[in-house]
């Protein structure tokens, strides 16, 4: 039952059988194509993961919470688009809006009803509770929606894209595409808005923030619904991509590697993070897995998690406030 | 009538029973515990005896996350550990159970070593994502190191032998696991007592001044992490010779996150807790079980909702504890003795 939700975006396990075929036909004149088909595959896969790390980054440097239910977040959001593109014949952009509308408003409650009383707790308080929350939201979707595994209807034209030196599947572009605009939307609305400058001004420091007038409960709440927003957009960039189960968010947990490669609270460290790991496992995926036997694309972000952590905990532009034991 | 708990020196504070009446209740339920399987029905001693690993289990996550601070999303696979250990001495090299179960909780205590030394240098979140990590990369080695491990078929382990006289049925096992669990709870309750377990207890309050005060941080953290793998080891082991199979699926992520609810349901930083909580948290399910086939009757769909329920039921109780109980179960069940303790003048 597991099989396609290891692979999270079904369409690279797709690509890299091919590749093995192609293998073995001719290995030499080949093995540059592949190459560079993986590093194209790879870079369009981070360009998703990038968004989803971004939803963690943002709740992380609003409210210093890492949310482990994002990728229940990412599932749910998936089947609410879905569903209003189906059930109620709406057209593509209306579903988009009604499931990013549903995002906002499901973020700033479970600010309010969970996470605020748990405002100063230890950590471990925090991220059970993020845990739990997720359960319960996946728990909710597997009750409402069956189990079985779905597909989107085609929204975008299925036209894979000739580069020349690569072919981009239309799934992986449009994905890619879609994650860089809602990446580049929200880096502006963090930058240049009144909103953005009062969550950065509550992310360097919260007293002060609060001093100047801005209300730093609403700043939380609007961090959660973004975060959420984020999230649900990468679930339904996925949905499309590999279809839609009840483990389509199990991407969210490889996702903490980016964020760690990245730094825990920077933006712009997310997206390059999202990129190399995307490029980083799917190489693994090419090279590794006949050694393996299979599934080495999954574990790899976890390896690197670990090597990070290691060596360099606040990752490549993170503030290096992180305490040493 | 008692009116109150007065100690006059510390070690009298520090006694595990208090009182006359502790001794003679507990040996009451001693007794009550010993009887249990020559009336209960084959059902009822399977859950008992899963419910054993998982207070074995739960015990050694409170020994490190309760007492010590720090956060293992990885218990699980310190369990599969223990239990292919256990499993692969036994049909590799023949051992018997009774050797195979200490070795098997040695390799485990090897295995938290290796994952306890990114705790040296990071800590909260960031030892949090690496115990995490460590969950799916043993997950992989399970599954992929297939001379080892057979892979998802899994191994066939035998059942444990004591004389001529094999643990082969719920009954039989329920024995050997009682017998486990007191050792296991007698130990962790005599070792937070001891130097030991302060130092884990300072090192939890704060760790620079734990340092100051000559604890090592090194030793003690270390210490922490080899013996809560040691009695997941053990528990994974019981585990995988009462079902009589190990295989990957045995110990997913999602079971690391369960005896950390288990933990905090039932009170971080108590032994009792982790009592109460392996019992709920084994309990909930197996009574929402009941209920529906029970609903089944009735309405014949409900069997399908069995699952996701399970699932939410699971996810509210963490969140619902942690808001308004953070203490868990052993605080509610502290205050329920105090308030039969000074009855009918508490105030």
């Amino acid at each position: 039952m597991n099989s396609f939700s290891r692979d999270g975006i079904g369409n690279l396990c797709f690509v890299s059988q091919h590749v093995q075929l192609y293998e073995q036909i001719d290995l030499c004149l080949l093995n540059m194509e592949i190459f560079l088909q993986i590093i194209i595959t790879g870079i369009a896969t981070g360009g998703v993961y990038g968004l989803i790390a971004l939803g963690f980054v943002l709740i992380f440097k609003a409210t210093g919470i890492l949310n482990l239910a994002t990728g229940a977040f990412m599932t749910l959001g998936a089947y609410i688009c879905l569903t209003v593109l189906s059930q109620l014949g709406a057209p593509f952009w209306l579903a988009f809006l009604c499931t990013l509308g549903f995002a906002i408003i499901l973020g700033i409650v479970l600010e309010r009803i969970i996470l605020r009383p748990l405002i100063g707790e230890p950590i471990i308080s925090v991220v059970m509770v993020t845990i739990g929350l997720s359960s319960i939201l996946q728990g909710l979707t597997h009750l409402i929606w069956s189990p079985d595994f779905r597909s989107f209807p085609e929204i975008f034209p299925p036209e894979p894209l000739d580069l020349g030196i690569a072919i981009v599947p239309s799934g992986l572009l449009w994905g890619f595409i879609f994650a860089a605009v809602a990446t580049v939307i929200f880096i502006l609305i963090f930058k240049l808005t009144r909103t953005g400058v009062a969550m950065r001004a509550t992310a360097s420091d919260q007293q002060a923030a609060l001093s100047m007038g801005i209300s730093v409960r609403w700043v939380f709440a609007l961090s959660w619904s973004y975060g959420a927003v984020a999230a649900v957009i990468g679930g339904i960039v996925i949905g499309n991509i590999s279809g839609i189960s009840i483990y389509l968010g199990d991407i969210g947990l490889k996702v903490l590697a980016v964020i760690i490669l990245g730094g825990l609270d920077s933006i712009g460290g997310a997206i390059l993070g999202g990129l190399i790991i995307g490029v980083l496992e799917n190489l693994a995926g090419l090279y590794l897995d006949p050694i393996f036997g299979g599934g080495v694309k999954d574990v790899a972000p976890f390896f690197i998690l670990v090597l990070i952590i290691m060596i360099r905990p606040y990752g490549l532009f993170g503030k290096k406030i992180i305490e040493r034991v | 009538m008692r009116c109150g708990d007065f100690k006059e020196s510390y070690i009298k504070d520090e006694r595990i029973f208090q009182s006359f009446f502790v001794k003679f209740w507990l040996a009451l339920f001693i007794i009550f515990l010993v009887l249990i399987p020559f009336v209960a029905d084959a059902y009822i001693l399977y859950v008992a005896n899963l419910i054993g690993f998982s207070i074995i289990g739960a015990v050694g996550l409170n020994i490190l996350t309760g007492y010590t601070g720090q956060i293992s999303l990885g218990h699980a696979a310190f369990m599969g550990v223990g239990g292919y250990a256990a499993a692969i001495l036994m049909t590799r090299l023949n051992f018997s159970f009774w050797l195979a179960l200490p070795c098997a909780g040695l390799v485990a205590a090897l295995a938290g070593l290796v994952i306890g030394i990114p705790s040296l240098r990071v800590k909260g979140l960031y030892l949090c994502m690496a115990t995490l990590a460590a969950q799916f990369i043993f997950e992989f080695i399970f599954i992929h190191w297939e001379s080892m491990t057979q892979g998802i078929r899994g191994i066939n382990v035998p059942s444990p032998v004591l004389g001529n006289f094999p643990l082969d049925t719920e009954k039989r096992f329920y024995f050997l696991t009682l017998f486990m669990v007191f050792l296991a709870v007698g130990f962790a309750r005599n070792l937070v007592r001891s130097r030991v377990g302060r130092a884990f207890v300072a090192i939890r309050d704060r760790d620079l001044a734990a340092e100051i005060m000559g604890i090592s941080l090194f030793r003690y953290k270390l210490t922490a992490f080899a013996i809560s793998s040691f009695y997941a080891g053990v528990a994974g082991a019981l585990w995988v010779s009462f079902m009589r199979i190990v295989t990957p699926d045995h110990f997913p992520f999602h079971l690391s996150i369960q005896y950390l609810a288990m933990v905090i349901v039932g009170g971080l930083g108590s032994v009792l807790g982790s009592i109460f909580g392996a019992i709920f948290m084994v309990m909930t399910p197996e009574l929402l079980n009941a209920l529906s086939s029970a609903l089944s009757k009735m309405i014949p769909d409900v069997g399908q909702l069995f699952i996701p329920m399970k699932e939410v039921v699971f996810g509210a109780l963490i969140v619902l504890f942690l808001i308004f109980e953070p203490l868990g179960l052993a605080e509610i069940w502290r205050r329920i003795k105090a308030f039969f303790l000074l009855w009918p003048f508490s105030y």
